[in-house]
């Protein structure tokens, strides 16, 4: 199956992803590649297999008492932000 | 008195033996690393300071006799892991500025153990390649012929373990990203089962495949190193709680009486036949030294690739939601507004196969089509993981070839992903069904006037660890295709 090109804008902008213009053929064909690859899977005959998400099936989500565990570092994580102000991230305006 | 070339196992005895110390060591690979890794673009950052100051550490515990085998055992971490204080950039422009505000679990444990932290390791963009040529930073060569890829996307720290500028290095495996380097550069990779080794701050690409493993230049040393990083932690919640065996104790169980299955699937029409060649003769090896083997079908097995670029994209795209531009990472200039921020940010960091695979997953995800694909990958799945329960029932290990072909040239597979996705046609089933696998050097093909490595892959049920590395070192006993080094690095 192959993607046109008016799909593909549509998965970058639910992705948040800009695509400049001269690499949208490049990405609307690869895609449309992979789609096509993937498609065989639809041959497979899965009546009444349930889907696997995890590799071991007889995991269990862990609980923990609640109590709180972290200590505040928040100076430290926003070393690595482009820009805060008073321990706040700084966005551009989003409401006019 | 040349320390480049001793193995874990070899340098703990020798520090143990003050035969030389972790500072004398620590020095003779910086230098190397200097000298040597330029040329293969290994490595992304070397911590050189924090080295000697590890070095110097631990030559003083071991001094006043306390330390474990791993005290003062130079290593290197893949640049997916979190370092407190040390640049990670996970091969990607989107992290090219970014320092991590703690250790992740592999880097705390390896830490704690006393080993001595070298520098991070280059890698594909995010671990998303089988070449490492989707690096931010350039691609990593292979010191076997540096005209060739290296594998990946542990890439980095493959070249770093062959070329002897460490002993060894930790990698990530998420469809095969461990094993196949290690096949293309004469190097034991382990791939642990799911859930044995945390994911605490190793950076998410796949999360229900991502597994954390070891890159070493033999199976004892493999041991070693697993056994400092497995085991329970709470802090991720896929961690399993199962004791951690001896898994050096454990080397010496013996090859008589092992069942070793082979998959058909595995010796298929795309296997270059000179690989093959080697991985029957390792199998008659195995088989003069007691083992029993048998052939075996898992029927659902070709369809391991499509299930996996379809499951594996879906779990980055949502991973990959993260980068923002907002709380870390590359931010545009003068953004319009928030949504260009977001849009520009990510397609400015992110690279083109990190890109590919995002869209890729929101498009499996997307409404109208969840059902056909998603869904229906993850029925796939389950069809694969029983047909493995199914064979290891009447076998101990399933066996064959790591990698289709030896390593091959840069820029060969560029141009079409399902190409390169195929590489990891082997690996993937065990991601898939969670499994513990691993790839041992078997022999060399030469190509163009180069012998290049070729590697044979174990897989074994869940948390059969020990088995593996057992057989493995067994092996190892036998042969001697893992002592073998690149011209120019022994």
């Amino acid at each position: 199956m192959s993607l046109t090109r008016t799909q593909v804008e549509g998965i970058a902008h639910l992705a948040r992803l800009e695509i400049t213009e001269a690499q949208m053929p490049v990405y609307v064909d690869s895609l449309s590649r992979i789609i096509d690859f993937v498609e065989q899977l639809a041959a497979a005959d899965t009546e009444g297999v349930e889907p696997m998400a995890h590799p071991l099936a007889d995991q269990v989500q862990r609980l923990r008492p609640d109590r709180v565990t972290e200590t505040d570092r928040r100076e430290k994580y926003q070393q690595n932000a482009p820009s805060v102000a008073a321990g706040l991230y700084l966005v551009p305006k989003v409401i006019e | 008195m040349s320390l480049h070339t001793l193995t874990v196992a070899e340098i703990a005895a020798g520090l143990k033996a003050r035969s030389f110390s972790s500072l004398e060591l620590t020095l003779q690979l910086l230098g190397r690393i200097e000298r040597l890794a330029p040329q293969l673009n290994a490595f992304l950052t070397v911590t050189a300071d924090r080295a000697l100051d590890d070095a110097r550490a631990a030559d003083e515990m071991l001094a006043r006799g306390a330390g474990g085998p791993l005290t003062g055992v130079p290593i290197a971490h893949k640049d997916i892991f979190c370092t407190d204080g040390i640049r990670t950039t996970c091969g990607s422009n989107i992290l090219a500025n970014f320092v991590a505000p703690y250790d992740a679990t592999v880097v705390e444990r390896w830490r704690t153990a006393g080993t001595v932290l070298l520098g991070k390791t280059n890698m594909d963009e995010f671990a998303m390649g089988s070449s490492n040529e989707t690096s931010f930073y350039g691609p990593v060569m292979n010191p076997w012929d540096v005209r060739r890829v290296p594998g990946g996307s542990s890439g980095g720290s493959a070249a770093a373990v062959a070329a002897r500028l460490a002993p060894a290095a930790s990698g990530t495996d998420t469809g095969g990203s461990i094993r196949q380097p290690a096949a293309l550069t004469n190097l034991t990779g382990l791939k642990p089962t799911y859930g044995r080794v945390s994911r605490y701050g190793m950076i998410a690409f796949a999360s229900s495949l991502d597994q954390a493993g070891v890159l070493t230049r033999s199976a004892e040393d493999a041991a070693l190193l697993l056994g400092a990083m497995a085991g329970l932690d709470e802090r991720d919640s896929t961690s399993v709680d199962a004791p951690v065996p001896d898994y050096v104790a454990e080397l010496a169980t013996p090859l008589r009486g092992l069942r070793i299955g082979l998959l058909r699937e595995f010796f298929d029409k795309g296997l270059d036949p000179q690989v093959g060649k080697c991985v029957r003769d390792a199998i008659e090896a195995l088989r003069d030294a007691g083992a029993t083997v048998r052939d075996l079908s898992l029927p659902s097995l070709p369809l391991s690739v499509p299930t996996y670029y379809v499951v594996a994209p879906a779990e980055c795209s949502s991973n990959l939601s993260r980068f923002d531009g907002v709380r870390f990472g590359h931010r545009c200039e003068h953004p319009r507004d928030l949504q260009d921020l977001y849009r520009r940010s990510r397609g400015e960091g992110f690279g083109a196969e990190v890109k590919r695979r995002i869209m890729t997953g929101t498009y499996v995800l997307s409404a109208g089509y969840y059902d056909a694909y998603y869904l229906k990958a993850q029925k796939v799945r389950a069809l694969i993981a029983a047909d493995f329960a199914r064979a290891f029932r009447e076998v101990d290990v399933v066996l064959g070839p790591t990698a289709p072909t030896v390593a091959f040239e840069l820029g060969a597979k560029t141009s079409d992903p399902i190409t390169m996705y195929l590489n990891d046609i082997y690996t993937i089933g065990a991601n898939l069904a969670g499994l513990p696998a691993i790839s041992i050097p078997c022999g060399f093909v030469n190509e163009g006037g180069k012998d290049l490595p070729v590697g044979l892959q174990l897989i074994g049920p869940h948390f059969a660890e020990s088995r593996l590395l057992s057989v493995s070192h067994q092996y190892q006993l036998l042969t001697d295709w893992h002592r073998r080094a690149p011209p120019g690095y022994d």
